[in-house]
């Protein structure tokens, strides 16, 4: 496997530059983490760091909200700013050659927004709709609340917001959050694509060396214990989501996490889709991935099927995911170490892609991972190291929510 | 990028378009047949063989398939929709011969009758699923709706009852009429060669039955209706509007794409300044839509029920202010420019490059680069936008809403 060079280097404000050179595109993609995802909102103002993703690109330096989105057209950039758990995303690809464009539109906005009172009313609508909409698609419902329940609190509340707390949140409140949180220390810059670091460094330099301080807030990790919970909604399906304790993906074992949970849910010929959808014929989609913060990690599970098959559903989920333990064929592995490789090879023609692997990497392991290792990771496994990890940490204390007509056991 | 075409003695056309420097290969079965081509009697019979698909032949079981595709790392589905029905896969270059034997073959499935049987209860659950999402809903009864009379008017999907009601003896029979070789293209993008590709191609596909199908374009004549389906328990109120544009053969195709960006892309559209950045709506969104021998504006708006007949309006509004007066060169400039990184980006990976490959080709016969893509978009003038919306106007034609509101 040809290899991409990556190169890093570390601003005097503590920004964290990492950049993958990928001579086969003509794009370039970058990724920005700022330390102020959902997690910070203060308490009762769930929702702060979406609506303050969302205020900052309204207007920042000396662009109107206007001009500064038709700047980023102009430059062909397509961008957004969202906010997870953990971090404000600030994203953007383009043309290589306008790289140095797009980072300083952005500087804009991350370091000179200009959070104008009058556009407050239309930014908390606009988080106010989003919510709605959750509230209308059960299927992203489900997967939101089981979240707030399987993780402690604030750990688990959704980045999206609470309604509840949106007549809690002000312009003050909100801005003063932008003066606490969005600040270079531990903020990490991924870029991938036709481009070097020499090359990035004094336009990043530029737009981000005069950017200071730190977010000082710790936010602690308590604990949470495993609930089974329902929703009543009116729909023809029952969604079910369930979610159980793994390792963190900084933890020695993520990697046997990862295939204990592609054996359950990666491909077509994977347990839950066997078993559940190809065998009984009891759902269109059913899936498991493994969710993680910087220090604790989670299966999340879902299903939807038509509620008279909705219990069947439950059973057969839970009764798959504990016959993990049982044993795990050399076959099975086989194939996700198979789908790794394509994947990890195909993700080399992806500037969005990698670019937000990086940064993602070194928020969660504080150094560069090179495609290449993943590759050597996962080649090294074998049944008994997921067998092994299974064991260690078996399918249990399941948090379980559904939403539909009724209530399962 | 080194373009290749040959027509097999069967019909079968084989089109690529090959790059040594890319790192995966992608290809894929484009086979015109859809929920168009199906009666009212099978509807939703095309998207269901296309599950049969994957149960399998003779020699692979429903089993080996997903199973093979998985060995060899694939990244593989199928889609279905009013006019075509698509196998794909992007694979590294050295699994080629193996996964393309597998996904040539699953396009004559056996159809045995217990697949059937189980297979139809997952789609029934597709069904269901779809019946949950008020955009769904409203895209479904707005295609009826607008296309009342017409093919295009069909469900993709079908409904529960013409499912339920389908035997595999019409699934058979519509497969041997729509599954023949002159009704198929094979599409190759990425990096291998042509020989390749030839003697694959020779390999498992020359034994096909030859033929073409006869489609039935027949032309669309809307007429303006409204309908609204109650959900009571929705939140937000989900508006879908329908109105003509142009068929996928006419040449003003691209300028009905920059005209539906410049006013309704997600961002920096008039429908954004106007409906989105005030927080009046959810979203609002205007996209244009291709068949052949008819084409659509659609509108999409999603927002609180009781401002919903304020935001048609103001939509109406925009709509006027574009049909009488055009647009600017400044709203031109950076549609352009965010379609050709759309292109640019979407073109980096064989997949991509794959979508637009045999897309074009099954449609229209037609072959072309990336550059040509960008040079067509670049000589789009104000003027061709004013002579499309003289004989294209953005309009609101049919209206359906699914939501809380019984009438707008």
């Amino acid at each position: 496997m040809s290899q991409n060079v990556v190169k890093h280097a570390t601003l005097p404000n503590g920004l964290t530059v990492l950049v993958e050179t990928m001579p086969a595109v003509q794009s370039a993609a970058f990724a920005l983490l700022v330390e102020g995802g959902s997690v910070y909102d203060p308490p009762q103002q769930n929702g702060t760091a979406t609506a303050l993703a969302d205020w900052m690109a309204r207007g920042a330096g000396d662009r109107s909200s206007r001009e500064l989105l038709a700047e980023l057209d102009r430059l062909g950039i397509q961008g957004n700013e969202t906010a997870s758990t953990q971090h404000l995303v600030f994203r953007g690809s383009c043309l290589a050659i306008n790289l140095a464009s797009a980072l300083r539109v952005y500087g804009d906005i991350v370091l000179r927004p200009h959070l104008e009172e009058a556009e407050f009313e239309a930014v908390m609508s606009g988080v106010e709709h989003g919510l709605l909409s959750i509230e209308d698609e059960p299927r992203q419902k489900v997967m939101v609340e089981l979240l707030r329940r399987s993780y402690p609190h604030p750990w688990g509340q959704p980045s999206e917001g609470t309604l509840a707390d949106l007549e809690n949140m002000t312009p003050e409140t909100v801005q003063e959050h932008y003066h606490q949180v969005v600040k270079p220390k531990g903020a990490i810059l991924g870029i991938a694509g036709n481009v070097t670091l020499e090359s990035v460094l004094p336009v990043v330099t530029e737009v981000f060396g005069g950017w200071t301080g730190a977010n000082t807030r710790t936010i602690p990790f308590g604990t949470c214990s495993p609930v089974q919970e329902h929703l009543d909604h009116e729909s023809a399906q029952t969604q079910i989501g369930v979610a159980y304790p793994a390792v963190a993906y900084s933890d020695p074992e993520y990697y046997a996490a990862w295939a204990a949970v592609n054996v359950l849910s990666g491909g077509m010929s994977s347990r839950l889709f066997t078993e559940i959808r190809e065998k009984r014929g009891l759902v269109y989609s059913v899936y498991a991935t493994l969710n993680t913060l910087k220090n604790r990690g989670q299966v999340l599970c879902y299903a939807g099927t038509t509620s008279e098959r909705a219990q069947e559903t439950l059973d057969v989920l839970r009764t798959e995911l504990v016959r993990l333990g049982d044993g795990i064929g050399q076959d099975e592995l086989d194939r996700c170490k198979a789908r790794a490789k394509s994947s990890l090879i195909m993700a080399q023609e992806s500037s969005g892609s990698r670019a937000a692997s990086l940064a993602r990497n070194w928020y969660h392991l504080g150094r560069i991972v090179t495609l290449q290792e993943v590759r050597q990771e996962i080649e090294a496994l074998t049944v008994q190291t997921v067998l092994d990890y299974v064991h260690k940490h078996p399918a249990e204390h399941f948090t379980i929510l559904t939403i539909g007509p009724q209530a399962l056991k | 990028m080194q373009f290749h075409h040959t027509t097999l003695p069967n019909g079968l056309e084989v089109v690529a378009e090959l790059n040594d420097d890319a790192y995966s290969v992608a290809f894929g079965f484009y086979v015109k047949t859809g929920a168009r081509d199906e009666t009212t009697a099978v509807s939703g019979v095309s998207h269901f063989l296309e599950h049969m698909a994957f149960k399998g032949t003779e020699k692979f079981s429903a089993e080996d398939v997903n199973r093979i595709f998985d060995e060899y790392g694939a990244d593989y589905n199928a889609m279905t929709g009013e006019e075509s029905t698509i196998f794909y896969s992007s694979v590294l270059p050295e699994y080629l011969p193996q996964t393309f034997e597998l996904q040539s073959s699953i396009l004559f499935p056996t159809l045995r009758q217990d697949d059937f049987d189980m297979e139809k209860k997952v789609i029934l659950e597709e069904i269901g699923m779809y019946e949950d999402q008020p955009s769904s809903v409203a895209y479904d009864r707005a295609m009826q709706l607008h296309f009342d009379g017409h093919d295009l008017g069909r469900s993709v999907l079908g409904t529960s009852a013409s499912v339920s009601a389908l035997t595999s003896e019409q699934m058979r029979a519509y497969h041997a009429e729509h599954y023949r070789a002159g009704n198929i293209v094979l599409a190759v993008a990425g990096n291998t060669d042509w020989n390749t590709v030839l003697d694959l191609a020779k390999q498992h596909c020359s034994h096909w039955p030859a033929g073409v199908d006869a489609r039935q374009i027949g032309t669309p004549r809307p007429v303006a209706k409204t309908q609204y389906i109650v959900k009571d328990h929705c939140q937000q109120e989900q508006i879908i509007q329908m109105a003509s544009a142009p068929t996928c053969t006419d040449p003003r195709r691209y300028a009905a794409e920059l005209l539906t960006v410049i006013v309704g892309d997600d961002t920096n559209s008039r429908l954004y300044w106007e409906l989105v950045d005030p927080g009046l709506a959810e979203s609002a969104e205007c996209g244009y839509y291709e068949f052949e021998g008819a084409g659509t504006y659609l509108t999409f708006l999603n927002g609180p029920p009781e401002s919903t007949q304020e935001n048609i309006d103001r939509i109406a509004r925009i709509y006027d202010a574009v049909n009488s007066n055009g647009v600017t060169e400044d709203e031109l400039e950076q549609a352009k420019n965010k379609i050709a990184t759309r292109i640019v980006l979407r073109g980096e990976r064989p997949m991509g490059r794959l979508s637009s490959l045999g897309g074009n080709w099954l449609a229209r016969r037609e072959y072309r680069t990336i550059e040509d893509d960008l040079q067509t978009l670049r000589d789009v003038s104000i003027q061709d936008i004013r002579d499309l919306v003289r004989e294209y106007p953005l309009l609101q034609t049919t209206t359906v809403g699914v939501g809380p509101l019984s009438a707008p």
